[in-house]
């Protein structure tokens, strides 16, 4: 037994995470960045946290994460960062040559109090910043939020570096913010929109950056991402769609505030009916229409869950994660007839208990509901070993709990550290759910299959 | 050379071309997206591996989450290492201190996890708000009854290096407090190997089979009470310059243990690392079965590796790890299956290790001090390089730019110390270099057929 020191008891605690469902603000930041073309993300900070970002980014993309750091040290730390941050802004510039360097903080260099609008004016005024070239910015201390918090402050610093009120508005083009997604969830998204063909833009925009093909040359900029065309034309757009309370609610805001653009909450088209409502925000905010091709393929995901709905009724299922992707799952579970019975966050937002919990009492069920401090995945394992659950889905930390209780394991989330497919096979609209059902009920069935005794084991399911 | 930050000039040299006098053991050039990372981190995979202790983080949780059992340290009994304690400090304990969330995550910890020892790590912001997490550990091993070791990994307080010196510090705190009696046997303690994929366990059999007694190993599978009665062996046996040294050079000087430098990677590094121990003790038994064990296992060894070498032969490499002392086992053993390195760097390394560089390797290799993506991908396609050895965040450049590539730092899954290492050392590379997956690679496909591609 790999977690052999969990005990089953749970006994309060109030200060300390054990096997955390969360990591930081700024690898956030940084995931946000990737999704601007030809942009750079910095971290202001000391070195090992870029370092761990590139890291954890690099295992779970398999790609190459390009990002620097103010590398800090203790003068740094003593007398501020101002001129680490501005020899690196000269540096980046001059040999990485981006169009945009997007700025995040880290816990160090918010604590000592640089501040970050000042040093970039301060860069700018002294000609640091070239012609042409833009500089974006977004606070991420380590001990607010967490991960989810840091994307969703990029977003709005990004928002923040290019959004123009404008007096023209482009009727039927919308802005989407995806929140924190795949690039191949992204890709269907644009996907979706385009056999509506409807008119959008969608910031951050991951794919084609961080699923880029083997070519035998390194794209230090690879070609997708938003574009800063683009990023200046979001004040022109009619509306945005924000999908996920947290992720993209935020930055659809600032852009209200900013640029006067209405925005429309939705949640991340994950499952049957999530998808079902953003393609009809998007129909009515675009005027597209919903395609044919895109009514086909929610028959077929119909037609599947109907063939196989037995094999689905009743599995309780324990699940942990960022809570965007939680909501989602948790309904499209629940319309497949399954018990989320366990639910953990470790990303803190009462937003997220009462639409849990509405959606609970919405389908007759009952479940834990727990996040922010101490909903971590020791509180969850100790759940199951006091109830075991017929599925566990979440991140890949949750293999040593999937493997010490022997229960089916599907892997989904940020991050994914010993498997591939994610950044391909998107988890969103009706393909995604497709593939995500598909998914499940492979591991019910090669579970049946090896746990049935001999004398009823079945060919045809 | 052209084309580098004028700030790293003096870190990037051609073999007998330039001049060569490395400016390493400086912080990284601001901007760069260095590879290197933080004191923090430097402490963290040295003391990681000790299995029967808690490793807590006393900061935001970041340095918790990033660091929750990447390295693939093995243990032969408890698992603690592999949990991730973070006391997940947050605003308000940045500004009115983290102490009392610390004392309460030590007490809940020791009494549901009865661990032998915890070790708590201070990150950055431990270094700001000035928590006095030495009063809070003192207090606390008083109050519980274990050892409550702090260790001063402050991130920006230097480089990974700093790190390494921080654990080992921690380390020596416990040496010494064992009650354990000295071994009959000759012992030794093995420092600096930290059972990657089993890694310890094969060097361990070494010297079991040579007579030796192991006293302890720093920090591979080992335990608090095996490192609390390190005092009592004979000799420090050190490998992988960078980490452990100054815990050898302390024990020294305290316990008067002498140390010896090796490497476990290689035919040559491995044999000579065995002799030089058998050596030390002059126990003619001791060197009978060391000359027994080597001459068995270079035997079954050497027709396998040439094998490889046949198939090998004129391969080129680029060799960037954390230290430059693993550089030169590398250009040697790449050497040994018929692979010319053209590139070698280290993240760390230091000016004696790197002073020793150039005579090892061909004129025109390029030796480099932290260097970054954008330089490495330039060398390797200059120098036309077939190979990458390296670590996590080089791994999908190569992969990029159509090269083989094998892990030589946390991520190996298969053990590469030693003579079985060496073997499947050759094997990896053989297997990357000359994967069929290349032959879909319009680049090398080209090189592969014509050769008229540089």
């Amino acid at each position: 037994m790999l977690l052999r020191h969990t005990p089953k008891e749970v006994i309060e605690r109030n200060a300390l995470t054990i096997n955390p469902a969360k990591t930081c603000q700024p690898i956030g930041a940084m995931y946000a960045a990737l999704g601007i073309h030809r942009c750079f993300p910095h971290s202001h900070g000391s070195q090992g946290c870029c370092a761990y970002h590139r890291s954890t980014l690099t295992r779970h993309y398999k790609e190459p994460i390009m990002a620097g750091t103010s590398s800090f040290t203790e003068g740094a730390s003593v007398f501020g960062g101002q001129a680490n941050l501005v020899q690196a802004l000269d540096n980046i510039y001059t040999i990485y040559k981006p169009d945009i360097v997007a700025v995040h903080t880290t816990c160090l260099s918010e604590t000592i109090g640089d501040d970050i609008p000042q040093i970039v004016s301060k860069a700018q005024e002294s000609g640091k910043i070239p012609e042409g070239k833009y500089i974006v910015y977004a606070s991420t201390p380590s001990y607010v939020g967490s991960h989810i918090t840091g994307f969703a402050n990029m977003v709005s610093g990004i928002i923040q570096g290019f959004a123009n009120q404008s007096e023209r508005v482009i009727e039927n083009r919308i802005n989407i913010i995806p929140g924190w997604v795949e690039p191949s969830d992204m890709a269907e998204i644009r996907r979706m929109m385009s056999l509506m063909r409807a008119k959008y833009i969608m910031v951050p925009d991951t794919s084609d950056v961080l699923d880029a093909p083997l070519t035998g040359r390194h794209e230090f900029y690879p070609k997708g991402g938003t574009t800063i065309k683009e990023l200046q034309s979001l004040g022109e757009s009619s509306m945005t769609l924000a999908l996920g309370h947290f992720t993209s609610v935020p930055g659809a805001e600032t852009l209200r505030r900013l640029a006067d653009v209405p925005y429309e909450f939705q949640d991340i088209p994950i499952g049957i009916s999530a998808t079902d409502r953003f393609l009809m925000a998007a129909s009515h905010a675009t005027g597209a229409e919903i395609s044919e091709s895109l009514e086909t393929e929610r028959g077929q995901l119909v037609d599947m869950i109907s063939d196989m709905q037995q094999y689905l009724y009743g599995k309780s299922v324990a699940i942990y994660g960022d809570p965007d992707q939680l909501i989602g799952l948790t309904e499209f579970l629940l319309d497949l007839d399954m018990h989320p019975k366990y639910i953990i966050s470790g990303s803190a937002g009462k937003v997220f208990t009462k639409r849990i919990n509405a959606l609970m009492e919405k389908y007759g069920k009952e479940a834990i509901v727990k996040n922010g401090p101490q909903a971590d995945m020791f509180y969850l394992h100790q759940l199951i070993k006091n109830e075991k659950v017929d599925l566990l889905i979440g991140n890949t930390y949750g293999k040593y709990m999937a493997r010490d209780e022997d229960i089916p394991f599907l892997r989904y989330g940020f991050p994914i550290l010993d498997r591939v497919g994610h950044s391909y096979f998107p988890s969103v609209g009706y393909k995604g759910a497709m593939y995500m059902l598909k998914n499940i009920l492979d591991l019910f069935l090669d579970r049946k299959d090896r746990d049935a005794p001999e004398e009823s084991f079945e060919l045809v399911m | 050379m052209q084309g580098i930050l004028k700030e790293r000039v003096k870190q990037v040299f051609k073999n007998g071309t330039d001049h060569f006098d490395m400016s390493c053991d400086t912080p990284s050039t601001s901007g760069s997206v260095s590879q290197r990372a933080c004191v923090f981190c430097g402490s963290r995979v040295v003391l990681y591996p000790i299995a029967d202790a808690v490793h807590l983080v006393h900061g935001p949780i970041g340095c918790a989450s990033y660091t929750w059992d990447i390295r693939g340290a093995l243990s032969s009994g408890p698992e603690l290492h592999r949990y991730s304690f973070s006391t997940d400090l947050k605003e308000k304990e940045v500004i009115f201190g983290g102490e009392k969330k610390l004392e309460e995550s030590i007490v809940y910890l020791a009494k549901r996890f009865k661990p032998k020892a915890v070790f708590v790590y201070s990150t950055c912001i431990i270094g700001i708000i000035g928590d006095d997490v030495e009063r809070v550990c003192k207090q606390a091993t008083e109050n519980i009854g274990i050892q409550i070791i702090p260790v001063h990994s402050e991130g920006f307080k230097g480089t990974k290096k700093d790190g390494y010196k921080a654990a080992c510090s921690a380390i020596f705190r416990l040496i010494g407090t064992g009650k354990g009696t000295k071994p009959k046997k000759p012992s030794i303690n093995i420092l600096g190997e930290f059972n990657l994929a089993g890694e310890s366990w094969i060097i361990k059999n070494y010297y079991k089979q040579m007579g030796v007694h192991i006293q302890s190993v720093m920090t591979g599978d080992s335990r608090i009470e095996a490192i609390s009665n390190a005092h009592l062996a004979d000799l420090n046996v050190v490998q992988c310059s960078g980490s452990m040294l100054s815990l050898a050079k302390m024990m020294e000087e305290k316990y008067n243990i002498p140390y010896t430098h090796v490497s476990y990677f290689g035919i040559e590094d491995t044999a000579a690392a065995l002799y030089e121990v058998a050596k030390h003790f002059g126990n003619p038994e001791i060197i009978k079965n060391t000359k027994e064990l080597v001459t068995k296992e270079i035997s079954q060894l050497t027709a396998i590796l040439n094998e490889y070498k046949i198939k090998l032969q004129g391969k080129k490499a680029a060799v960037y790890v954390g230290g430059a002392f693993k550089a030169f086992s590398l250009v040697k053993a790449l050497a040994r299956i018929g692979m010319e390195v053209v590139i070698a760097g280290s993240q760390t390394g230091n000016k004696d290790d790197y002073n020793q560089l150039p005579n090892m390797c061909r004129p025109g290799t390029i030796i480099v001090d932290d260097s970054n993506p954008l330089e490495l991908s330039r060398f390797v396609q200059e120098r036309d390089a077939d190979l990458f050895v390296g670590g996590v965040k080089e791994r999908p450049l190569a992969m990029k730019l159509g090269l083989g590539f094998c892990d030589h730092n946390h991520e190996r899954k298969i053990p590469l110390a030693g003579f079985e290492g060496m073997k499947n050392f050759a094997q990896e590379i053989y297997i990357s270099v000359m994967s069929p997956v290349w032959k879909f690679h319009e680049f090398r496909q080209k090189k592969q057929i014509g050769g008229q591609n540089d």
